[in-house]
């Protein structure tokens, strides 16, 4: 199971009463191997929205919790993809993805052929004895997902995972998280501030306000996937090209342009 | 300003600079402006040099004194890096041992290793145990400060990533602080090297009965001013030999780590 749910929350950095309000009221409920996405103006929160589901920050108000239970601190059952990669440049990727399972003390023969499969699955097979540095960006980013998807989480956090890479890469890296996501479904809250990512990726997409960060709409992407079947094209560029998935896309661009209108007013 | 020197150039310029430097003094020794005794030429220390390879001055040939030197300095160097790098790194992680010990810690490096003397040779005679106690002070402060800056300055996503990965906090000490550490430990330790073989000279100088400094003390006592300059001679060649080794030893982490500049 991995649901994921934001009861009234409230993060504040710094001093309660006059701190920074980071978020505001927030109130979310991210199904069992739903995707949601949140888009929103850079410093709106979003990243926090995932860091409080990661447990490395902890709310000011309410509650966030997976499964019914609060979130305290960082556990394997919330992996995360950070945007920088954030692997251990002195660890081979083998070593990088077996940390997790080690901890977890898995034995070692299910550990060996877990790595291999997930190795094999993300194409990652003849670079198992390289060191980060010698790895493109592309290949570093799926080195961290492996790491992550290993774990066999109950929930994927997803921190602008492909902010640091190429366009061409992205595109590569965008289809390979939907082969990955079809054929291994995870609850996943992906953060990013390009809009057809969200589109493309996501069940729901949240969007979200300027600071203080609340939630201002919520939209449903899954049933218009289904009903004009953007699964039968296999190429990102195709589907971005259906009248569905503009139409959408500049919906929420004219969302998320209001939020900047404000800020100028 | 930073036009780029291939290897070959930086070791010509690098002997440019010595050859200049033999220049002046051979100029300024044969000059006639100073005492000879005050100022031997180049030549004089190398004749000098030369001959206390084979023949023994003060109980010892200079190789001796050497050796005598290297090996207090050793167990002065590892004492202090097997106390100073743990103690570094866990107060860099630890907030509340860093507040306790950094101000008693910032106040008693200023002290110079030198200072030591009195204690040394009251608390160990003139045993080993004098000389390195004083370049274990010498040592110590660079292998804490820089095992420190490299845990207080770890990369927090790092810390971030093997704490969602589950790893038990020993663990992430051992696989995720100390690796991340090296580069900086390795540097202090090139500091740390330095300050403590140039302590150890100044500990020979008053309490010991053989190595270099020693050597030199004999040498003043004998005015033999090329028996003082060969003792500077040697010291300098050692601490460059230790220097280079220790550069090296970084290079090649650095390399592993693609770091390398």
């Amino acid at each position: 199971m991995g649901v994921i749910q934001f009861k009234n929350v409230g993060k504040v950095f710094g001093p309660k009463e006059s701190g920074f309000v980071a978020l505001k009221d927030i109130n979310l409920e991210i199904a069992d191997k739903e995707f949601v996405a949140i888009v929103g103006p850079s410093g709106c929160g979003k990243t926090t929205c995932l860091r409080l589901v990661a447990g490395f920050d902890n709310p000011t108000d309410g509650a966030v919790m997976v499964d019914g239970t609060p979130i305290k601190r960082p556990g394997p059952n919330r992996a995360v993809v950070f945007q920088q990669f954030a692997l251990f440049p002195w660890k081979s990727v083998y070593d990088n993805i077996d940390i997790g399972l080690r901890n977890l003390n898995v034995p070692k023969a299910e550990r060996q052929s877990r790595i291999a499969a997930i190795l094999n699955l993300m194409n990652l097979e003849p670079y198992a004895e390289h060191f980060p540095h010698q790895l493109s960006g592309g290949m570093q980013q799926r080195v961290a997902i492996a790491r992550a998807y290993v774990l066999d989480p109950d929930v994927l956090l997803m921190d602008e995972p492909f902010g640091a890479l190429d366009a061409q890469t992205r595109v590569v890296m965008q289809e390979e998280l939907v082969r990955l996501a079809r054929k291994n479904p995870r609850t996943v809250l992906f953060i990013t501030h390009a809009v057809e990512e969200a589109v493309y990726l996501a069940d729901r997409v949240v969007i979200m306000t300027r600071a203080p960060g609340r939630i201002k709409e919520v939209l449903d992407i899954a049933s218009i996937r289904k009903a004009e079947d953007w699964d039968s094209h296999e190429k990102i560029e195709d589907v971005m090209d259906l009248e569905s998935f503009v139409h959408l896309r500049t919906q929420i661009w004219r969302s998320l342009r209001e939020e900047k209108a404000d800020q100028h007013a | 300003m930073n036009k780029r020197i291939s290897f070959r150039q930086s070791v010509l310029l690098g002997f440019g600079g010595l050859i200049l430097f033999i220049g002046l003094w051979h100029g300024l020794a044969i000059s006639g402006l100073v005492p000879r005794v005050f100022l031997p030429s180049p030549l004089e220390v190398y004749d000098r040099f030369t001959t206390l390879l084979d023949r023994r001055f003060a109980g010892a040939t200079l190789l001796g004194h050497m050796l005598a030197s290297f090996e207090r300095f050793a167990y002065g160097f590892i004492l202090a890096a097997v106390v100073g790098i743990p103690l570094g790194l866990l107060m860099g992680w630890y907030r509340l041992l860093d507040e306790i010990v950094s101000p008693l810690f910032d106040a008693l490096r200023f002290v110079a290793p030198i200072a030591w003397v009195p204690f040394a040779a009251l608390w160990f005679g003139t045993g080993i145990g004098g000389p390195i106690m004083i370049i274990f002070a010498g040592a110590f402060p660079p292998c804490v400060i820089n095992a420190y800056r490299g845990a207080k300055f770890v990369d927090p996503r790092l810390i971030e990533a093997a704490n969602m990965l589950g790893t038990p906090s020993h663990r992430v000490i051992r696989e995720v602080l100390v690796p991340s550490s090296v580069p900086s430990i390795i540097s202090g330790l090139r500091v740390s090297a330095g300050l403590g073989w140039q302590s150890l000279v100044g500990a020979e100088l008053i309490v010991a009965s053989a190595g270099v400094g020693y050597l030199m003390v004999q040498g003043q006592a004998n005015i033999s001013t090329t028996t003082v300059m060969s003792g500077m001679v040697a010291i300098g060649l050692v601490g460059l030999a230790l220097d280079s080794s220790l550069r090296l030893a970084e290079r090649v982490i650095l390399r592993k780590r693609g770091l390398e500049n």
